[in-house]
């Protein structure tokens, strides 16, 4: 479904992202791990048409999207949210949640009847009316993922929508994020919480300095001694596999 | 849904009572006030469509009435066609001008002070050549033969301008309420809300913006005709004033950005105390002192503009405790 090849992005002198490949299909749910400043965010800001790319292909369903503008990747099924929230403040939830089901619709009505939906989905329906900037940063998060939704994507980029969340609300965000893998939406997310990453995803991509540097399951990904030493430092697998024997 | 059709109906009830207005005031001193109300209360929307509701603010827009006014005056003028077809003409410049100068200023994603500069800088720029050209008349401007009738947008008496205005005003306001109602409108708000958030939800922002900046200057082109036809006179400093760019913003901003009545009740309320301070005010200079202590007042204690005081009293109260919480 998603192809990228040899993603690369340079600010500068420094390479952010440097010739990564991967692959996401069809109903999977992909997660993107790595350490802050490897490189993450930016890799999914290319891929969503934010940044420009310095070299590679991006492809989604066999087209290549690189140099597409973010609105019209949205139109083609694939849609990002924020690891930063980015609510439109002085809306109320429905409100927020419309936009994204504008982009299929241009019946106000329609418009309403798939915000209310959505929101029941992400758990958001007794929130509806409040004002967007009063949410809580968990609520902020689940309208993120909302609003992103009702665009009727067929695969989703979530950036970090745990961060910040108490471990009831992750327990509750990744019911949510399995039951829209079920309605058939593909996903590939970045995260930091483990525990999430382990219990959701099929496979895991490592990223670190810009590089990919490890790919496969996640039990597989979190035993491979170049991840531990990643996250931990230079030696630590060897300590480790020392303590244990 | 409900609110539409109260909002619908109140218009209703409210341009049945201006329309038989003139019935009941025969001075000719008030019928001119409520055409200028009226007049300014449509600039006003037209710059709150890009402003208000896009958060686009330009401090140009006089740009699109001065076009529109040289494009009918000179059509009118010069190769005699009735004004009635130069309105659509002005209407049509004012659109383009705006697409020209939005397409230019927000694919270069100029926002904030730098879009309001730039627009001020396209409304002098044209200043300047309409100073220049022979066909605007130069500095020594155009004069417009009075020939009163319906095909030439002039009337005898102020109650044809008076309906003028008053149509104009009623077909901006639907505009607003379509806004407000459409998906269109959903997405300028969202736009002015958060242009990223706008863009990664599908929306087409440079268009928007650009479908945006056209409304506002074709509504823009038709006060040119309308100005021009009534006061039959037309030089560059009129049709490029910085004083109307700021008063069709000063009137949104106190009546109320992105609302549907802002406009309309920051013109009635801005005329009304500017009428009011000169007419019983005689040290010269002194009504204009007071006007802006007004104008002061307005701004700080009231951020949403006067509107702000007639709605949102329960969001308020919900802001309010969320500020209690927070302390």
């Amino acid at each position: 479904m998603l192809d990228v090849r040899g993603a690369t992005k340079r600010f500068g002198g420094l390479v952010a992202v440097s010739e990564v490949d991967l692959h996401v299909d069809q109903g999977e749910i992909v997660s993107l791990i790595g350490p802050n400043g490897a490189g993450k965010t930016t890799l999914f800001a290319m891929i969503a048409g934010f940044l420009k790319s310095d070299g590679g292909e991006v492809k989604l369903n066999g087209t290549s999207i690189l140099g597409m503008k973010p609105h019209m990747i949205c139109q083609m099924g694939m849609v990002r949210t924020f690891q930063i929230t980015q609510p439109f403040a002085g809306l109320t939830t429905r409100q927020n949640i419309m936009v994204g089901a504008y982009s299929k619709t241009s019946s106000q009505p329609d418009a309403e009847r798939k915000a209310e939906e959505v929101a029941e989905i992400v758990g958001m329906t007794a929130l509806l009316d409040r004002n967007a900037d009063n949410l809580t940063v968990a609520g902020r998060k689940r309208l993120e993922l909302a609003r992103a939704l009702a665009t009727g994507p067929s695969l989703l980029l979530l950036d970090e929508v745990m961060a910040g969340l108490n471990p009831t609300e992750i327990d509750e965000i990744v019911a949510v994020i399995k039951s829209i893998r079920d309605t058939g939406v593909t996903i590939f997310l970045i995260e930091h919480v483990m525990k999430a990453v382990m219990n959701l995803s099929d496979r895991t991509y490592v990223l670190n300095d810009g590089k990919l540097i490890a790919a496969g399951t996640p039990a597989s990904v979190a035993a491979d001694p170049q991840v531990i030493e990643a996250y931990l430092g230079h030696g630590a697998a060897e300590t480790m596999a020392g303590g244990a024997t | 849904m409900t609110t539409r059709n109260s909002t619908l109906l109140f218009c209703a009830i409210g341009f049945a009572l201006l329309a038989f207005a003139p019935l009941g005031i025969s001075s000719k001193f008030y019928l001119d006030i409520l055409t200028l109300i009226f007049f300014t209360a449509y600039i006003g929307q037209s710059w709150n469509i890009l402003g208000g509701y896009a958060g686009q603010f330009s401090f140009g827009g006089v740009m699109f009435f001065g076009t529109g006014a040289y494009a009918s005056s000179i059509l009118v003028n010069s190769f005699g066609v009735p004004a009635i077809i130069g309105v659509v003409v002005a209407i049509l410049a004012g659109a383009v001008l705006a697409l020209c100068v939005g397409y230019l200023s927000f694919r270069s994603g100029l926002r904030g002070s730098y879009f309001a500069l730039i627009t001020l800088a396209f409304a002098e720029l044209l200043r300047v050549v309409a100073n220049s050209l022979e066909i605007t008349g130069g500095g020594v401007g155009l004069f417009l033969t009075y020939a009163p009738g319906l095909q030439n947008l002039q009337f005898k008496t102020p109650v044809g301008f008076y309906y003028f205005a008053l149509i104009l005003m009623a077909i901006s306001i639907a505009i607003a309420i379509w806004l407000e109602n459409s998906r269109f409108g959903a997405q300028l708000v969202a736009i002015r809300e958060n242009e990223d958030a706008a863009e990664a939800l599908g929306i087409n922002t440079l268009r928007r913006k650009c479908q945006a900046i056209m409304i506002m200057g074709a509504m823009g082109g038709a006060a040119g005709t309308f100005y021009s036809q009534k006061y039959l006179y037309l030089d560059p400093p009129i049709a490029y004033s910085v004083h109307l760019s700021v008063e069709m913003l000063l009137v949104t901003i106190v009546g109320g950005m992105g609302t549907v009545f802002g406009p309309l009740i920051g013109s009635l309320v801005l005329h009304t105390v500017n009428e009011v301070t000169r007419n019983f005010i005689d040290t010269p200079g002194l009504s204009l002192i007071v006007y802006g202590i007004i104008l002061i007042i307005i701004i700080s204690y009231l951020p949403n503009g006067l509107i702000g005081l007639f709605k949102g009293r329960g969001s308020k109260k919900a802001d309010a405790a969320q500020g209690d919480g927070d302390a």
